[in-house]
């Protein structure tokens, strides 16, 4: 479904990603794990296709299709959607409308809202001293309205409480799961998610189905995710490059 | 009295030649009379459809449905006034004068005849206009809807308004001030004077329709007594070529408050030069000043003014400008003055482009370009009037969307 081949980046003429490969498969969940500053935040944002970001080299296919200079409401129409960790205050603008125009009007804004206890949010401006709780479940509300086929999800648990943390990881697995009758079908009808964790706490609500490392701008492996956050978790992300430097 | 007539007269005579301190300086005599007289109007559904579509457009419905009572000023005649409700007067301010003895403490008190040519003109023209009173502890049921209309080529339209708004009393207003379709070229001279009584409510809304080469210089004061409140939303959208104007809020009673919002696009070859003042005298009394701006090729003076002169006395000044083409400019001037202490005045300018962020993250949720930045430029202007009627807000969007599309 997204396949990124050799990708380097740059932001203000400065190399932030280099020589990435990785892939989501159809009905796959895959994880993005690194230190502060590897450039995971950058990845998923170049996926989006954010104008900041200038490919140099490589590309970025979806569906087969090759996006890499697409704008990013082309991508969108074609099935990606993204959580922000840091989106931008949208002053005037409420989330109620633009819930609205995120689904064409296709969902009910209040029916949606109900679920991520964000009703009374609706007639708030977007992100306008929002918590980083508030920020994630708003996101997901979009994105809810917005039913991509792709969730770019970039570390959904920090900020939020322990008591919404279940409420954002069962909404994300519900999510997931739109549009499938049983989980066998997560190959043909399932979404697709590519989620940055720090914690893995939102491991706990969906199956993740490959991990990769990404250190010093780049994918140092891959593998299963939940061995792979052990391993994080008992030696660090050092490890990762000791390991790849003598590989 | 006549000795008070005789000296307003001489001092509107030494200032006819007096500059504005803001704004291009048109020349007087280069513009006819406005007609004061005027066919009268009977029923504004019987004017042209042309003419109710301008009216339409700046938020005063010709069917009066919805509407407390009706004015509307033709050139420099008044040629419609009907009122359905008991609890507001209504009627043209010379009638006023002639029936209220005491109008004469209220006429030309907050605005000086001096203040420069364009209110000694006004004065000397001895203009006519509305006056809408509303009696101790009642309320207008729904807006009084007043307009003013340029309705001669190359004429210049003096206007001389007084609203008075009792103790504990409320009122609404919706005016509409605009040109016949055809006239192009033409001044407006708008004087009023707003006095607002002890725990009285004044909303008024104030939409300006001209055209292209028409000049507009409104002068208005209000004061606001204890308890009292002003809310002001100025609407200014299409093109124009002139328009300075600097309203000022006197909160003369303890508690008083008061909150103007301004929203405004400039186009290409319009000049708006528009200011908020508040002056606070009395303890407790509060402002806030809002300003949203946008130009697409004109030039756009934010003015806001604070004069803190009493204790505890709170105001905010916000002037936010969006710069859309490489033609227009922005100047926002906030001024922040406090002679007394514990006062609390603060303000926010930031004059430039739609920021990027915003527009993809937009994008990212599958609008096009074009609609994220209608939709950010619609947000952006909906801060500056979220007191507004709500029937006024669909026209406002319109317009704003076509704004957003059409540059």
């Amino acid at each position: 479904m997204l396949k990124i081949e050799d990708l380097t980046v740059e932001v203000n003429g400065k190399i932030l990603l280099h020589d990435v490969n990785l892939e989501v498969e159809k009905g796959y969940t895959n994880v993005l794990f690194g230190p502060n500053g590897a450039g995971k935040s950058a990845l998923m944002r170049t996926i989006m296709g954010f104008s900041e970001y200038r490919v140099v080299k490589g590309r970025i296919l979806f569906n087969g299709e090759d996006i890499t200079h697409l704008p990013v409401d082309e991508r969108a129409r074609r099935g990606l959607g993204i959580m922000m960790q840091r989106p931008p205050d949208m002053a005037g603008i409420k989330l109620r409308d633009l819930v609205k125009v995120t689904s064409k009007g296709k969902k009910d804004p209040e029916a949606l809202a109900e679920k991520l206890d964000m009703k009374r949010f609706l007639d708030r401006d977007v992100n306008v001293g929002f918590s980083g709780g508030e920020i994630k479940r708003s996101e997901l509300l979009q994105l809810a309205a917005q039913n991509p086929s792709l969730y770019l999800l970039d570390e959904p648990e920090s900020g939020v409480d322990l008591v919404s943390i279940e409420q954002v990881g069962m909404t994300i697995k519900e999510l997931l799961a739109e549009g499938m009758e049983c989980p066998g079908e997560r190959g043909t009808k399932g979404k697709s998610a590519l989620i940055i964790t720090h914690t893995g706490q939102v491991l706990d609500y969906v199956q993740a189905d490959r991990g990769y490392i990404l250190c010093n701008g780049t994918v140092m492996c891959s593998g299963n995710p939940l061995k792979m956050l052990e391993e994080i978790k008992n030696k660090g992300y050092q490890e990762c490059i000791t390991c790849r430097l003598t590989r | 009295m006549q000795t008070d007539k005789v000296s307003l007269k001489k001092r509107a005579e030494s200032a006819i030649e007096k500059k504005a301190a803001f704004g291009e300086d048109f020349e007087l005599n280069k513009y006819e009379e406005g007609s004061k007289i005027s066919k009268p109007i009977e029923d504004l559904r019987t004017l042209d459809e042309e003419s109710k579509k301008t009216l339409l457009q700046v938020g005063i419905i010709p069917s009066e449905e919805g509407r407390s009572g009706s004015l509307l000023v033709l050139d420099n005649a008044v040629s419609h006034s009907s009122l359905k409700d008991k609890n507001v007067e209504l009627m043209s301010t010379h009638k006023a004068m002639e029936k209220y003895e005491w109008l004469k403490d209220y006429s030309w008190k907050l605005v000086q005849v001096d203040a420069d040519k364009y209110t000694a003109k006004t004065y000397l023209e001895d203009a006519d206009g509305y006056f809408i009173r509303v009696p101790p502890g009642k309320k207008s049921a729904m807006p009084v809807q007043t307009c003013l209309m340029l309705g001669s080529k190359k004429s210049a339209q003096t206007v001389h308004n007084i609203i008075i708004v009792e103790e504990g009393a409320t009122l609404d207003i919706i005016t509409g001030c605009t040109s016949r379709k055809g006239v192009e070229e033409g001044l407006h001279l708008g004087i009023s004077e707003m006095y607002v009584k002890k725990g009285a409510t004044l909303n008024f809304t104030m939409i300006h329709n001209w055209a292209e080469q028409i000049g507009v210089r409104p002068r208005t004061v209000v004061k606001v007594e204890e308890g009292g409140t002003y809310v002001s939303n100025y609407i200014c959208l299409k093109p124009v070529r002139s328009v300075q104007m600097y309203p000022t809020v006197r909160l003369e009673g303890k508690d008083a408050v008061t909150r103007l919002n301004t929203i405004a696009i400039a186009h290409a070859g319009s000049e708006l030069d528009l200011g908020s003042r508040a002056i606070f005298n009395a303890p407790g009394t509060r402002a806030e000043l809002i300003s949203r701006t946008i130009t697409i090729g004109g030039r756009l003076v934010a003015r806001g003014e604070m004069i803190g002169n009493a204790k505890g006395a709170k105001g905010h000044l916000e002037c936010k400008g969006l710069v859309l083409t490489d033609k227009g400019s922005q100047l926002a001037i906030p001024i922040l003055e406090a002679n007394v202490d514990d006062i609390e005045l603060t303000h926010e300018a930031a004059v430039g482009k739609i920021a990027k962020d915003q527009v993809e993250y937009l994008m990212a949720r599958g609008l096009t370009e074009d609609e994220a930045v209608g939709m950010i430029i619609r947000g952006f202007l909906d801060v500056g009037i979220r007191g507004i009627p709500e029937e006024l807000k669909e026209e406002i969007e319109n317009t704003i969307t076509q704004t957003a599309f059409g540059m």
